[in-house]
């Protein structure tokens, strides 16, 4: 087995993406992520990859769609604000179909809100990366070795369906160091061909054109339903969720990234005192788990979701549930990080109530 | 239940806290067992208090953010202040009196308060205060196989540092007798 | 009457890098011309195949489908950051970003400008006709004092809307600058100029002495509201005094190798900046 390391999630996810083949990098400093930037400035130079910090997050995006355009694997990361600001280049990038990688560590929001861990950005994510009709792949780990995994099959993900793929991560898990075995290095050749990469024709092929206008609009419309089906495709086979005790739950938990390792400590709580709960936790935010969801339906008596923001996550798990059960919510916002003890609060005060 | 430990590290920033927490961390993953280190970090860091939780465990940790510790060390009076009150009860505090004067009151656990600072000066090992109180919390809490630590210094610390190695061997022996 | 029996010689034929579409730019309008211009250059130093286009958002929006090289279409103002990257991942492919002025001076002038600051190796076409056009004439950041635009029904009023910008003169005190020089294409004295500037600018590309840029002043017809003939006229009345013709950095002129040794010695009294990085 390889050696297990202590890294923390922000350079984890950095030196995964390296094994994965990414040799270029745009970002632009801010809290909680920019370890990872500055990871990738320190190894980039030594093994011949390209780090430049741009002059904002607007202008890093710009730079991962123009390298994208040019077929390199290409990531940036950045933190909530400046995810708002290459929303702009992401709705670009699915317009032109480019792959490439987007990772946002989460802080509090609005505006400039905090930096503590916060994943107040589930709906941005999901829904509204940037405008038109599109969408994006979206990972939610929970652990640091997760982060590796999920960037270094990001990169595949992005090639595949050329998407942007984007790692929802928090300052949490950012930050925190946790036992990591890294993966292998991909041999560059097992690369997937971009025939349609603008790299130069050079007389062997007619002119590549990278665009996302479309002055017509039937021409778009079939372009943006072409698109939707390569969407139905990445619902059918993306999915991706970890069940935890939900076989006989009768309150299964919803939860991703940070706060689904608080539901599970809860979980386990709640179990130690009788009380028949589980953990359902999505792995892919989008697509959105929904056959996991289903999976739960024969046992769950309730559902409830545990969020460090608001309340978003908690509209995709009622869209899955349609309106069969309850879905509840408790959460966190700001920056403030749950605890278990007041999750099993939640959960004890539920299931007295669903027992009358 | 599955043991595991709870541990906050605290001081100003440049006392080392956070390699400390990071140690702890290294004897866990040596051990083969669950692990997470997480820190104070943004502005926080900034002539403030810098701290970081540090947890081992035999089973997936749950949050890595520790609300109430087993075991504090504190290396100035605003962190012994600051977390003192979270120790579980039980709980053992192990303090920097060079630096901390007011121990607390609590008597459902017990603090430990050696004057760190002042043995590291004195052993020409200014600076790794810290790593002394490594020691005195092995002495209090042995939350791994002795042999551990040395192997997780080796860990933390470049390998062509190796007289670095040598004074923090020698620091957590201090620790350990003081 | 044509003799059919004397051998025909080609003396003016469509450049290879321009394909035979019909464009989007409205009689007079000097874009066609310079588009062709960048082609000729293209056929004339064989780079077709290895050159990447980055079209803007204004006009030359859809200049995408014109050239026959490799193109990618922006978001407006952010040639810059795109062709950026695209040389990165091809240092020795040949870049260009072809850019108005509210696409470069005004939203993407932060991108246009530290472009410029990192010296990267590519080409600006820079056409300033001091307009908006595609959105149907509005005030651009290069519009002069009191002229009439959509959004300045009365004129340019200086005191609100503040001066307009020399892009030129701005990006010429920045080190990463190789080359920057204004033509414009009113009379085939001047067309032939700009396409030297041109060419010109591509070779310091290709040579990688650092950034280059060619601002066209141009004319807009449509949206000045007066014919071709008129807006040329007006263009050299009021324009030219604004916006003077000539080279404003050439660092291979002033007897430096390149952008990188020109920074070097104006930073000669630096320590720190004379590190082993600067050639």
């Amino acid at each position: 087995m390889t050696e297990k390391v202590l890294m923390k999630g922000n350079e984890a996810m950095a030196e995964s993406a390296l094994r994965a083949g990414c040799r270029f990098f745009f970002g632009y400093p801010i809290t909680p992520q920019t370890e990872l930037a500055a990871y990738m400035s320190k190894r980039m130079p030594l093994i011949g990859g390209t780090y430049l910090q741009a002059e904002s997050e607007v202008s890093a995006i710009n730079m991962v769609y123009g390298a994208a355009a040019a077929g390199a694997r290409v990531m940036t990361s950045s933190s909530s604000p400046g995810i708002s600001l290459k929303s702009e280049g992401i709705s670009y990038m699915a317009g032109s179909d480019l792959p490439g990688v987007i990772i946002n560590v989460q802080r509090g929001g609005p505006g400039l809100g905090s930096i503590q861990p916060s994943q107040s950005d589930y709906w941005q994510a999901t829904r509204a990366t940037g405008h038109g009709d599109f969408q994006i792949v979206v990972y939610a780990p929970s652990t640091v070795q997760e982060m590796c995994d999920c960037v270094y099959s990001a990169f595949d993900t992005a090639d595949k369906y050329r998407i942007p793929v984007m790692i929802l991560a928090d300052g949490m898990l950012g930050q925190m160091m946790e036992p990591v075995v890294l993966p292998d290095k991909i041999d560059f050749c097992d690369l997937p061909d971009k025939p349609w990469a603008t790299t130069g024709h050079g007389h062997k092929r007619s002119h590549n054109i990278v665009n996302s206008l479309y002055l017509t609009a039937e021409e778009l419309e079939d372009l943006n339903i072409e698109r939707y089906k390569r969407y139905e495709l990445i619902k059918q086979n993306e999915q991706k969720a970890e069940q935890f005790l939900t076989e006989d739950a009768d309150i299964v938990l919803v939860a991703f990234g940070a706060s689904a390792r608080i539901a599970r400590s809860a979980v386990v709580a709640a179990r130690g005192e009788g009380i028949k709960a589980g953990l359902l936790r999505p792995i892919t935010l989008w697509p959105f788990p929904v056959d996991a969801v289903k999976d739960t339906f024969d046992s769950a008596k309730i559902y409830l979701t545990v969020e460090m923001n608001m309340g978003q996550m908690v509209d995709d798990v009622k869209l899955a549930v349609n309106g069969k059960r309850p879905v509840e919510f408790y959460g966190r916002t700001g920056g403030v990080i749950p605890t278990p003890a007041e999750t099993l609060e939640k959960i004890r005060e539920i299931n007295e109530r669903i027992g009358e | 239940m599955s043991k595991e430990i709870q541990a906050v590290f605290a001081g100003f920033g440049g006392q080392g806290t956070l390699f400390a927490g990071k140690l702890m961390a290294y004897a866990g993953l040596i051990e083969s067992r669950e692990v997470s280190w997480f820190p104070s970090y943004g502005p926080e860091m900034r002539g403030g208090t810098a701290n970081c939780s540090v947890t081992i465990s035999d089973s997936p940790i749950g949050s890595p953010l520790v609300a109430t510790p087993d075991v504090v060390v504190a290396m100035n009076q605003p962190s012994f202040d600051r977390f003192v009150d979270a120790v579980k009860p039980g709980g053992v505090v192990v303090a920097d009196t060079s630096m901390v004067n007011d121990l607390g009151n609590r008597d459902d656990i017990t603090v430990v308060g050696i004057p760190a600072t002042k043995i590291a000066e004195e052993a020409s090992l200014k600076g790794l205060a810290n790593i002394v109180l490594m020691g005195r919390l092995y002495a209090a809490v042995p939350y791994c196989k002795p042999e551990t630590i040395d192997k997780a210094l080796a860990k933390c610390i470049p390998s062509k540092k190796v007289a670095m190695l040598e004074k923090n061997k020698q620091a957590i022996k201090l620790g350990m007798e003081a | 009457m044509i003799d059919q029996n004397k051998e025909a010689k080609i003396v003016y034929q469509r450049p290879h890098a321009l394909l035979p579409v019909v464009t989007n730019y409205c009689p007079g309008c000097t874009h066609g011309i310079i588009n062709r211009l960048i082609a000729e250059v293209m056929d004339e130093l064989d780079i077709e195949g290895k050159t990447i286009g980055v079209a803007p958002v204004g006009c030359a929006v859809t200049s995408y489908a014109f050239y026959g090289c490799d193109m990618i279409e922006a978001a407006h103002g952010r040639a810059p950051a795109v062709a950026t990257a695209v040389k990165r991942v091809h240092p020795d492919n040949v870049v260009f970003s072809y850019q108005g002025d509210g696409d470069l001076a005004s939203i993407g002038m932060c991108e246009t400008i530290h472009a410029a600051a990192r010296g990267e190796k590519n080409t600006v076409i820079f056409i300033n006709n001091a307009i908006y056009g595609m959105t149907g004439g509005q005030m651009a950041p290069t519009s002069l004092p009191n002229q009439v635009t959509q959004t300045s029904p009365y004129g340019r009023d200086v005191l609100k809307a503040g001066y307009p910008i020399r892009v030129c003169e701005l990006l010429s005190s920045l080190d990463g600058v190789a080359y920057l020089e204004r033509v414009c294409a009113d009379s085939p004295k001047n067309v032939r100029k700009a396409k030297k500037a041109i060419k010109k600018a591509i070779q310091t590309q290709m040579e990688g002495k650092g950034y280059s840029l060619v601002e066209i002043v141009a004319t807009c017809p449509t949206n000045w509201g007066m014919t071709p003939q008129e807006s040329f006229e007006w263009m050299r009345e009021n324009m030219l005094p604004s916006y003077p013709l000539g080279v404003y950095k050439e660092v291979v002129a002033e007897g430096y190798e390149n952008a990188a040794a020109a920074a070097q010695a104006r930073a000669v009294c630096c320590p720190i900046a004379q590190s082993k990085n600067a050639e």
